[in-house]
Order: C-alpha cells, then sequence, then structure tokens
C-alpha cells in the first residue's frame, strides 16, 4: 500500500511533515493521517466540482435554448446549486409501502459508490493520484458496469412499472454499449502496452485525440449511453417514464441519483481527457489547472450534445449500438493493430502517418457504416378502433 | 505493520465472501439472492487483490459482478411467480449430490496444492526476477500466454462462445 502511493506528492509531502512530529514508532499515525487528508481533500474537491458543474450545465443549456438558467440566488446564480441540496436535505423522504425496503435504501448508495472509487485511480496532475494500477482503464470500465446493478435495484425494489421499465432499458443499454466501449479502448492500449492510467498519459507522444479519432468517437458515444446521457437517456426519458428507474424517490435519496449522475459526467471527462488528451500535459500552466480545464472541456462537450440532438428510440438505440458502433470499433481495433504490428517502435513522424491514415479510415467508416444505419421509410402500421364495435364483441 | 492491515483486510473480505454466499442459499427472495451473490462476487475480487492478482480482481467485477449478475437477475425479472421464492423441488437429492461432489473436488484440490508462501520457498534468482516482472505487469504476461502458448484453447473458446451467439439468434430468429 505505501509504494503504491509513494509516487503521490501531496500523500508523500503530509506524511513526511507528519512523521516529524510523531515519536519513533508511532509511524501508522502519519500513514492514516496523509491517506485520510488525501482522500478528504479529493472528495470533497470532487462534490464541490460536481456543484459547479450543475450550475454549468444549467446555465449552459440556457444558452443553447434561447433563456437565462437559474439566476436568482446569489450573484448570476451561483449559489443554485447550494440551494438545491438544502431543498434535497430538507424534503421528506418517502419510502412507496409496498417496496423491498433494503434494496430500495441501499439503490442510491450502490449507485454513487462507483463513482467514487474510480476516482482512485484518475491522475490528477504530475504526481497526483492516490493509486497507480496496472489495470487502471479496465478498472475503471469494470467499475462504471456495477452502477448499472443500483438502476436495476432501484427499479424493482420501487414496485413502480415505470421504475421497471426504466431499469430494462439501463440493463438493454448496458448489454448493447459496454462492447464497443470497452474495444474502442483497445486502440489506445495496443498503442501504450499498458492499461496504468499514468502510463496512459506519459505513453503519448502526440494526444490520442488525433491518433484514434475512431475510439473516441465510439467512447464518447457509448460512454453517453452508459451514463444515461440525452440522447442516449432512455432510462428516465421523461415524456415516456415519468422519471424512469429513480420515480420514487425523493429527499437526498433522488439527490444522491442525481449527485452521482452529475458527478459521473466530470468523471468521464476526466477519463476521456486521460486517454485522449494527454491528461495533466500542457504548456505554462500548472498540471492541475490542466487537467481542470480538459475535464470541464469534455463537460461542455457532453452538455453541447444534450442541447443538439433529440432523444434516440429505444429500438434506433440498439441498432446504433450494435449496426454503427459495435463494427467501427473493431474496424479501429484492426486498423491498429496492423500500424502496431508494422511500426513496434514508431517514431513521431510515424506516429502522424497512423493518424492520417486513422483520419481516413474513421471519416469512410462512419459515412459508410451511416449508410447501413439509415432507415428505409416504412408504412406506419394504422390501427383503427372503431367506436361502433359490434356489441356482441363486448 | 502491512501484515497486520492484510490480515485485517482479509478477514473482512472472507467474512462477507462467506456470509454473502450462504446468504444466497438461504434467502428465500430470488432477487435478494441474486444481490447477494454480487457481494459474494465482489468478497472474491477482494480475495484476489490481497493475492496481488488485480487483472484477475478486475475481470471478476467486470464479468460476474458486472455482467453475469445482471443477467442473473433479467432472468429472474423474467420468471413468474418470482415473489413466491424458492420452493423445495424433487430436484433436491440430485442437488445436493451434485454439491457433495463438487465440494470433494475442491477440498481435494485444496488439500494436493502446494501452498508454501513465495519467500519460503527456494527460487533460483533468475525465476525470482522472472516472478517479480510477472507481477508488475500481469496484463502484459497473461496476454502473451493467451496469445502464444495458449492460442488453441483461446481460439476454440472464441468459436464456441460464436456457436452459442448463432445458436441464440437461430432461437430468436422470427418464421
Amino acid at each position: 500500500m505505501g509504494e503504491l502511493l509513494a509516487g503521490n506528492s501531496i500523500y508523500r509531502n503530509v506524511y513526511i511533515w507528519v512523521e516529524g512530529l510523531l515519536p519513533t514508532g508511532w509511524q501508522w499515525v502519519a500513514y492514516f493521517v496523509a491517506g485520510f487528508t488525501i482522500m478528504f481533500l479529493l472528495l470533497n474537491a470532487f462534490l464541490v466540482l460536481t456543484m459547479v458543474y450543475t450550475y454549468m450545465e444549467r446555465r449552459v443549456l440556457g444558452r443553447f435554448q434561447g433563456r437565462l438558467g437559474p439566476n436568482r440566488v446569489g450573484p448570476f446564480g451561483i449559489l443554485q446549486p447550494v440551494a438545491d441540496a438544502i431543498k434535497l436535505l430538507t424534503k421528506e423522504d418517502i419510502v412507496p409501502a409496498v417496496a423491498d425496503r433494503w434494496v430500495f435504501n441501499l439503490a442510491p448508495v450502490v449507485f454513487f459508490v462507483p463513482t467514487v472509487l474510480v476516482l482512485g485511480v484518475v491522475p490528477f496532475g504530475q504526481n497526483s493520484f492516490l493509486a497507480d494500477l496496472n489495470v487502471g482503464i479496465l478498472y475503471v470500465l469494470a467499475l462504471s458496469s456495477v452502477s448499472t446493478l443500483a438502476v436495476f435495484m432501484a427499479g424493482w425494489a420501487s414496485a413502480n412499472r415505470f421504475a421497471l421499465f426504466g431499469s430494462m432499458r439501463a440493463v438493454a443499454t448496458l448489454i448493447s454499449y459496454e462492447l464497443p466501449v470497452l474495444l474502442s479502448m483497445g486502440g489506445v492500449l495496443m498503442l501504450v502496452g499498458s492499461m496504468s492510467l499514468v502510463r496512459i498519459v506519459e505513453g503519448q507522444r502526440i494526444p490520442f485525440l488525433l491518433l484514434q479519432p475512431l475510439a473516441f468517437l465510439v467512447f464518447l458515444a457509448g460512454i453517453s449511453a452508459e451514463l444515461n446521457r440525452a440522447p442516449f437517456d432512455m432510462v428516465e426519458a421523461e415524456s415516456e417514464l415519468v422519471s424512469g428507474f429513480n420515480t420514487e424517490y425523493s429527499g437526498m435519496k433522488y439527490g444522491l441519483f442525481a449527485l452521482a449522475e452529475f458527478g459521473n459526467v466530470l468523471v468521464a471527462g476526466a477519463i476521456m481527457s486521460v486517454v485522449f488528451l494527454k491528461g495533466w500535459e500542457g504548456p505554462v500552466l500548472p498540471s492541475h489547472l490542466w487537467f481542470l480545464l480538459k475535464v470541464f472541456f469534455f463537460a461542455f462537450i457532453f452538455v453541447w450534445v444534450r442541447a443538439t440532438l433529440p432523444r434516440l428510440r429505444i429500438d434506433q438505440m440498439m441498432g446504433f449500438a450494435w449496426k454503427f458502433l459495435f463494427p467501427l470499433s473493431l474496424v479501429n481495433l484492426v486498423v491498429t493493430g496492423a500500424e502496431v504490428a508494422v511500426w513496434p517502435e514508431a517514431t513521431t513522424a510515424q506516429l502522424w502517418v497512423m493518424a492520417v491514415i486513422n483520419w481516413v479510415v474513421a471519416i469512410v467508416g462512419v459515412v459508410v457504416f451511416s449508410r447501413l444505419v439509415r432507415q428505409r421509410p416504412t408504412q406506419p402500421e394504422v390501427r383503427v378502433f372503431s367506436s361502433a364495435a359490434p356489441s356482441g364483441a363486448r | 505493520m502491512g501484515t497486520l492491515f492484510q490480515e485485517i483486510a482479509f478477514w473482512v473480505v472472507t467474512v462477507v465472501a462467506v456470509g454473502a454466499a450462504l446468504l444466497v442459499v438461504t434467502v428465500r427472495d430470488v432477487f435478494r439472492a441474486a444481490l447477494f451473490l454480487v457481494v459474494a462476487f465482489l468478497g472474491v475480487a477482494g480475495l484476489f487483490v490481497l493475492l496481488n492478482a488485480e487483472f484477475l480482481a478486475v475481470v471478476q467485477v467486470l464479468i460476474y459482478a458486472g455482467a453475469i449478475s445482471i443477467l442473473i437477475i433479467f432472468a429472474i425479472m423474467l420468471t413468474q411467480d418470482v415473489q413466491r421464492g424458492n420452493s423445495p423441488t424433487a430436484l433436491r437429492p440430485l442437488a445436493l449430490t451434485a454439491s457433495a461432489l463438487l465440494l470433494a473436488a475442491f477440498v481435494y484440490t485444496i488439500v494436493q496444492t502446494d501452498w508454501r508462501l513465495l519467500e519460503e520457498t527456494p527460487l533460483a534468482a533468475a525465476t525470482a526476477q522472472g516472478v517479480t516482472q510477472v507481477w508488475q505487469d500481469t496484463p502484459r504476461w497473461l496476454g502473451g500466454l493467451l496469445m502464444r502458448e495458449f492460442l488453441l484453447p483461446f481460439e476454440a473458446a472464441a468459436v464456441l462462445l460464436l456457436a452459442a451467439v448463432v445458436g441464440a439468434l437461430v432461437l430468436v430468429r422470427e418464421r
């Protein structure tokens, strides 16, 4: 455990400082204090940034839709997230009488925990991470599939049909989109030769956004679906399912769902900036600031997509995953594999050649497969419900 | 000091895993049983972490806790009268025999295995170095083994899965 954290500069500084104050034989106190400090900082920074992000999302969405967004609480409405939090905390907590109480109460926690756990492997800046796992990226993807279980628990325990429909859609989504997301990471892993997020950042001589455009596209679409972001938010489509799997939740339990959903956007942004945009690396500004800027850049893309595209139908959504994203991720895997086989130790010039090839493949692939997905207009099925039904039929 | 924490972690993880596994077979509500199964899977993943097998732990979470359990729960939702729970059936003696045989196989394997710790085992310097290298980057070595030494079983598994997919497609195809 100690070696895992040794690369973390904040941890090391706190550890050394506390250890200097203590008599010998009490090093474990320093270990705990340092560990607690860094987790405290990380969690609170995450929660505060999530609040900032909810404000940003609502204001930016307002801009996109030609309205103001929240602007009443505090200057420019900046205190709106605080007001929301107070409102959620003071609301009555209602559990349906027929609900499975234990599962119902546990679901929001299970939904929130993976989000926090993922933070543990994200490198926030130079020498700033909780743990540098050698299976980092796989760990992130594995945890992201656990939250679907929570959606299922919530939908089942609520004993509400809309909630159950939302959960069923969540499962259909997960099964379809898990595959392209995992496969899109394959190309990146082949180029870097490691799953550690730190090594992925250090292994990017040119950002993978340029080198792996197809992987980025597939990952962005797939992760939007897994996070229930528009245009893939079938799980809680409010025009069809009231609020989907969290229909029966109120008060802070609902708040936990909402917090995890907004927080997940930031986590996804963090993963994408690590994998596709060189993580913390950048000129002039300090590394942590660069990382934050990149995370919010990706968060902005999520909001942009949400504001621009209408929601898909459930069958379109399945078709999009299986007929579009899945073959494209396979194409990317094969092309990248061939490139890595030809240039095992690529120079920067060869990497740029790879990038050009990949962009051509990406554009051709998207055009070809979008033609395949395009739906032919079908004759709508017309059912006539005659009001003058024969009396014998009733 | 590290060993003390490892000891505590081991006992916590073991109690959780075994307790959850017991609850899977004793709880009457099938849905809750499936949820306890997930907890048991996570406990096993914890054991893998304690054994320095991080890759196995993550794959355990990804495949078992993330995918298999979801499919099990999906199957439960499609089952009729699920609220009534599990009732005893005529298959009980058969199931008991099968699980007894499985237990015997496990116990035999556990007794037969050489469980000496790595530190206590005399190793050639080159071998010890090799072990350390493998630990530092397990996925790379696993990938190498699957793609070179065990390519045939790997491909056979792939063909089997493909056959399963095609079979499922044939089953659900209309007409």
